[in-house]
This record gives C-alpha cells, structure tokens and sequence, in this order.
C-alpha cells in the first residue's frame, strides 16, 4: 500500500497499462516533452519514446479522429484533451465516429479521451466546464467520472482496457487535493458500477466527481443533527447504474440529486426521471436537484462560488426533503 | 511504369461492374425497391477502381460515399453489397446500415461516415499505427471536391505531414457538392493547392481515366510505405448524376454534361484497351457479359434474403456492453 493523489493515479494508470501493453499510447497537445498541461505524462516522453507519447498539432478533431483509426487496426489510444472544454472541437469525431462505429458496422473502437474537468479553480467560462451532458445522450460512448484516487487508478485502467470509446472526466480541482491509498497490486474498478460512498437510512444523495466530497461533508454535518445521509458515488454516467440508483433511493425514500454540471438536461434530471419512472411507490418526498445554474462558469472568485454547488446548499435540500 | 495485361483487365472489369451495380441500384431504386436513397459515382468510376486497385491487401481505404469501386475491389461483394441497398439481415452491416454507408475491417475497409473530411483524420491515424508499429502498411483516404473545405480534411493531412505518416489522400473533384458549384465553394484553382500549404506533394490526374489514377496511386503509395510521408491526389472528374437519384440536377449546364460523355472512364478504357491491342471487343464482351451475370445473381440474392429482425435494433451498441437495465 502506497499514499498517492488523485493525479498519480491518473498517472499511475496510464503508465501500468502503457509498460504492460505496446498497443497503448498517449497522444495531445504538450504531452510529451512537457508532460502535459497537468503534468499527467511527466516522464513518460524519455520512458516511451516520442511515438508512444506523441505532441499533437492544436488539432481536436484531427487527433481524436486519428485515435479513433489508430484503435480501429488494434491500438489502444489514450488521447488527452488539455481542458476538457475543447473536447467540442471532437464532437462530431466522438458522436458520429467512435460513439456509432461498432453499431453501424461492428467495428470496435477503444479509445480512451481524458477530459480535465471541472470548476472551482478560477478558470472561468473555457476552462472549468462540466462535459459530460454534452456525451450523456449519445448512444455508444461510455462516461466515467471517479471521485477517489482509488477509483481514478482502477476505473482509468479498466477504460484503457475496455473495447468502446470512454470519456473519462478527471475532475481538476480533486488533483492534488485528495489521495487514498492505493494497493501495490493490479487492480480495475469496473466501468457501469456505482459505489455507496456513505451508508445510510435517510435519504439518498446520489452524485459524482468532486460534489462527492461536498455530499461527504454535507452528511458529515448532519449526522449531528440525527439525519443519516447516504451517498451514491455514480462513478460512471453513462450508462447509469440503475440498480444501485434505485436500491438505495427504495432503502431511504428520500433523495437529493447533486451536480456540478448546470441544471437543464444534466445527469440529474435523467436520474430524476428514472426514480419517478421506477421508484415512484417508494418515493416519500419530491426528487431535489442540486446543481449548478443555467450559465456558463463566471470568473470571479465570489460569482464562482455561488455557481457551484455548496454544502449549504446541500444541506438545505436534505433538510427540505426530510420535512416530508 | 508498365501495367500487366491481366492487371488492365481486371481495371476494366471493375470500372463495368461498378457502373452496372449501380446502374441496377438506380433502375431498383425508381422501382421503389430499395430502402431509401441511392447515391451513384455514375461517370467517376475510374477514381474509386483506380486507387482502389493499387492497393495490397493489407493496406486500409478509408473512403467516402462514391467509392463503390473500393469496396468492390476490397472484396465486399455484389451480393452483400444489394442486400445492404434493400435493408437486408445478409447486408454489408445487417441491416444496421444502408446502402453506401459500408465499412468492413476484414477486407480492410472503414466505415464511411456521412460527415464528409471525417475519414481524413481517422485514416490518419491507422496510418499512425503503422508508423508506431512499423508496419509496411498504408492507408489511402477519400473524399469530394466538397468534403475538401471542412476542418478534418485540413486537420488530418496537416497531422499526418508533421509526422510523415504513410497515407495517400484522394479527392475526388466531380465540381459539385450537392448543387454547389466550385467556383462558389472555394477560391482556388485546384484542390490540390489545399495540400501545398502542409507540404504534402500532389498530382493532379484526368480523373476519368483508370489507368492514370492507378499510376498515380502506386506511385504515390510506393513513396508513403518507403517512409516519404503522405501525397494528395486530385482526380477531376465530373459527377453524371444528381446528388443523389431523387435529383435531377437542374443546375448542371447540359452542354458541361456533354463533354464529360464523351469523356466517360469507361469508354476511355475500352479505347486504350482496343487502340493498343491489349483487348479485342469480344474479350471486352465477355467481361461484360460476366458482369451482367454477378449483378443479376447479386439482386436475385438480395430479393431471396431474409429481413433483420426488429430485435436487433438494440444489439451491437457497444463491443463490451455493460449488464443493462440490472434489476429493473
Ligand atoms: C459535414 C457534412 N455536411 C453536409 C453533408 C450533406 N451532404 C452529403 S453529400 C454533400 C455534398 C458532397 O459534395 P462532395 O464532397 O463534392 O462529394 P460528391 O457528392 O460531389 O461526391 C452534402 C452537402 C454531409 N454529408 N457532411
Ligand atoms: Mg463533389
């Protein structure tokens, strides 16, 4: 066992999984001499060779569209993007290329595009977006979003060894911030399965990504007040994990939807949707979003902080539902 | 370079069963029985046979929608190819596809995907592959004269002549996108200038003669799978047909119509085959009237084949698929 942050893990991954097989590389903007804009691939340039950590032309869609006919003859491309925000430049390369090969003509395509996501870090409008609502009603592609180093080290490697196209959304804010420790051994955490994070009686607080750890914090403080808070970790967006989303909303009857990703048309309304649809009878109280609104991601310290969701405002939501 | 006599046949015979596929494919689709639309290369055949042709077999096309030769020449056959047209289970994808949206990685064919420039990039990168791996391998990619303005088209050759990968683009300039002409989709004289700008050498070829195309092809392959980096070639050509069939194409002049029949890649062959004595018209005939044959069997299997089944709509979205819907 070794104590490591978020950010190695993400490193750790790639780099296992690039020494165990020659099929995958690393391809994006300043990933190889430089290391990347977060430092993800420092060292791997001098370790793997500049075909094997290749400095792309500021090309989105070119490489992404290169990564996608590198794993169609059976590499395993690893394509990082340097803000998850330009991943619009690949839309059309991930909706109507990797997300609808194996459909259309039974061709797999595993790539794995990581997306430095995320706000909070005073990035403003380009480079703190949340992505994954942009992917989520796209049939094909898979979406994770770990939380924890842990989940960041093994859902990474399952992703890089997974046959579809994986948007893997590595929250910026949760880099260097949090750390867990991680077994010496190899290990995956499987794509398509959620995670309790907090056991709880309740009511649920089903989220992902870095709101894991305000919903942490949230049933942290009322814990004192007598409500037991349980936390489902997503841990992958797309496709939901349905069963453990309804197991533990039928457990508690209560439950708060958080994200950081804007209102409208995000993941939450989508888990909304699917409590009312198949939990309805178990339901003791309106489903509650908590999310952020429906604007781009200001700039200012004090405007970002009333955009992303806050424990307090987590903690008003439990203390509305509980009221029913 | 001298081309086998075998080699030219086989040229011929791909430029006449491409025409006739396709000539059946339009007469099917007026008769309501194919499934939606058909789009035919009708007059540019000699593109798609001719880079098609000097490809190894295990070398990828990554071609767009009026590559018929390619696909035929890859291997995909008549038979699969008409089912695909009628929606068929024994079509190219099943079913899950129609008509020129093939692709089959077992004859070393990409998907097209409708998006036009989107193969550019995504050839790019198996080319990339083969460079990592060191691979004697290239890729040739295609699209139209219209596909040329997009992002991809620019994005995939820039990338893939910084890294001198082995790949050779093809456009196929048949003067129109859609009903667009060129003089309203771009400045420039050529297409082949677009390539100048990431120093990428190109060719410009009569695009109606199968025999140019092919050579400029082998050359051009020969530089990439020696390691000379990627080349572009421009094929003018001019597209017979409308868009689609369900388009007249009105807005062609009829006179630029007629000097581009007396131009056709297939009676371009005939004579170069006849005027050097490689064939006589009876041999010629033959080949036709083996052509003839493939087709009519090709539909007659298509008609006889069975339906998917409306179940297999929600098969295949993913290669590893997640236990779905666990516990509801
Ligand atoms: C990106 C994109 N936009 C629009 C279309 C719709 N569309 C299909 S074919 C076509 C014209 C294509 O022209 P060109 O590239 O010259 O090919 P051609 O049909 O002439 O062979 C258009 C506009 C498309 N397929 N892709
Ligand atoms: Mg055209």
């Amino acid at each position: 066992m070794k104590e490591i942050t978020y950010l190695e893990a993400i490193k750790e991954a790639m780099d296992e999984e690039m020494a165990r097989d020659p099929g995958v590389f690393v391809l994006g903007e300043d990933v190889g001499v430089y290391g990347g804009a977060f430092r993800a691939t420092e060292g791997f340039y001098e370790k793997y060779g500049e075909w094997r950590v290749l400095d792309t032309p500021l090309s989105e869609s070119g490489f992404t569209g290169a990564a996608i006919g590198a794993a169609l003859v059976g590499m395993r491309p690893i394509v990082e993007m340097q803000f998850a925000d330009f991943i619009s430049c690949a839309f059309d390369q991930l909706v109507n290329v990797a997300a609808k090969n194996h459909y259309r003509w039974g061709a797999a395509t595993p790539i794995v595009v990581r997306a430095p996501y995320g706000g909070n870090i005073h990035g403003g409008a380009f480079h703190s977006q949340c992505i994954e609502g942009f992917f989520f009603n796209v049939p094909g592609l898979k979406i994770i979003a770990p939380s924890t180093a842990y989940d960041a080290k093994g859902l990474l490697k399952a992703a890089i060894r997974d046959n579809d196209p994986v948007i893997y959304c590595e929250h910026k804010y949760l880099y260097r911030r949090i750390k867990d420790s991680i077994p010496d051994e190899d290990y995956i955490v499987p794509i398509g399965k959620a995670r309790i994070a907090r056991e709880g009686n309740d009511v649920s607080v089903i989220t992902y990504g870095a709101m894991v750890h305000t919903a942490l914090e949230t049933a942290q403080l009322l814990e004192e007040n007598g409500v037991s808070c349980e936390i489902v970790d997503l841990r992958t967006i797309l496709p939901l994990d349905k069963k453990s989303i309804l197991g533990s909303v039928k457990k508690t009857s209560k439950v708060v939807v958080l994200h950081e990703q804007t209102k409208t048309g995000g993941v939450g309304a989508e888990v909304s949707a699917l409590l009312s649809e198949y939990c309805f009878d178990f339901l003791d109280g309106p489903i509650l979003r908590v999310a952020a609104p429906d604007t781009p991601v200001p700039y200012s310290a004090q405007m970002e902080e009333a955009f992303i969701p806050q424990t307090k405002d987590v903690v008003a939501a439990v203390e509305k539902v509980m009221r029913y | 370079m001298d081309i086998k006599r075998e080699d030219l046949l086989r040229l011929y015979y791909y430029l006449k069963l491409t025409r006739r596929l396709e000539d059946r494919v339009t007469s099917l689709y007026h008769q309501g029985r194919i499934l939606g639309g058909a789009w035919t290369s009708n007059g540019t055949e000699a593109v798609s046979v001719g880079y098609g042709y000097a490809l190894e077999k295990n070398d990828i096309a990554a071609p767009y929608f009026r590559d018929m030769g390619v696909f035929l020449i890859r291997g995909i056959t008549a038979k699969r190819i008409m089912a695909q047209y009628m929606g068929k289970k024994t079509g190219v994808t099943g079913g899950k596809e129609g008509n020129v949206h093939i692709g089959d990685l077992n004859f070393g064919v990409f998907g097209f995907p409708s998006h036009l420039a989107d193969n550019y990039p995504v050839g790019t990168g198996a080319a990339l592959a083969f460079k990592i791996r060191n691979e004697k391998r290239i890729v040739a990619a295609c699209t139209g004269d219209g596909g040329t303005s997009r992002g991809d088209f620019h994005e995939g050759m820039n990338f893939a002549s910084a890294r001198k990968l082995p790949i050779v683009f093809i456009c196929n300039n048949n003067q129109y996108a859609y009903s667009t002409p060129l003089r309203l989709q771009m400045a420039i004289k050529d297409i082949a200038e677009r390539a100048l700008a990431y120093a990428i050498p190109s060719k410009i070829v009569d695009g109606n003669n199968v025999v140019e195309v092919y050579k400029a092809a082998m050359e051009a392959y020969d530089i990439a799978r020696n390691g000379g980096g990627p080349s572009f070639i421009e094929c003018k050509t001019m597209r017979m047909h409308g868009h689609s069939e369900h388009d007249s194409a009105r807005y062609v002049p009829r006179e630029l119509l007629e000097e581009w029949k007396k131009k056709d890649p297939i009676l371009t062959m005939e004579k170069y085959l006849m005027e050097n004595t490689i064939a006589g018209k009876e041999e010629l005939d033959g080949i036709d009237s083996q052509v003839k044959k493939e087709i009519e069997e090709a539909e007659a299997f298509a008609e006889e084949s069975p339906y998917p089944d409306s179940e297999d709509c929600l098969k295949g979205v993913y290669a590893t698929p997640i236990e779905e819907e666990r516990g509801i």
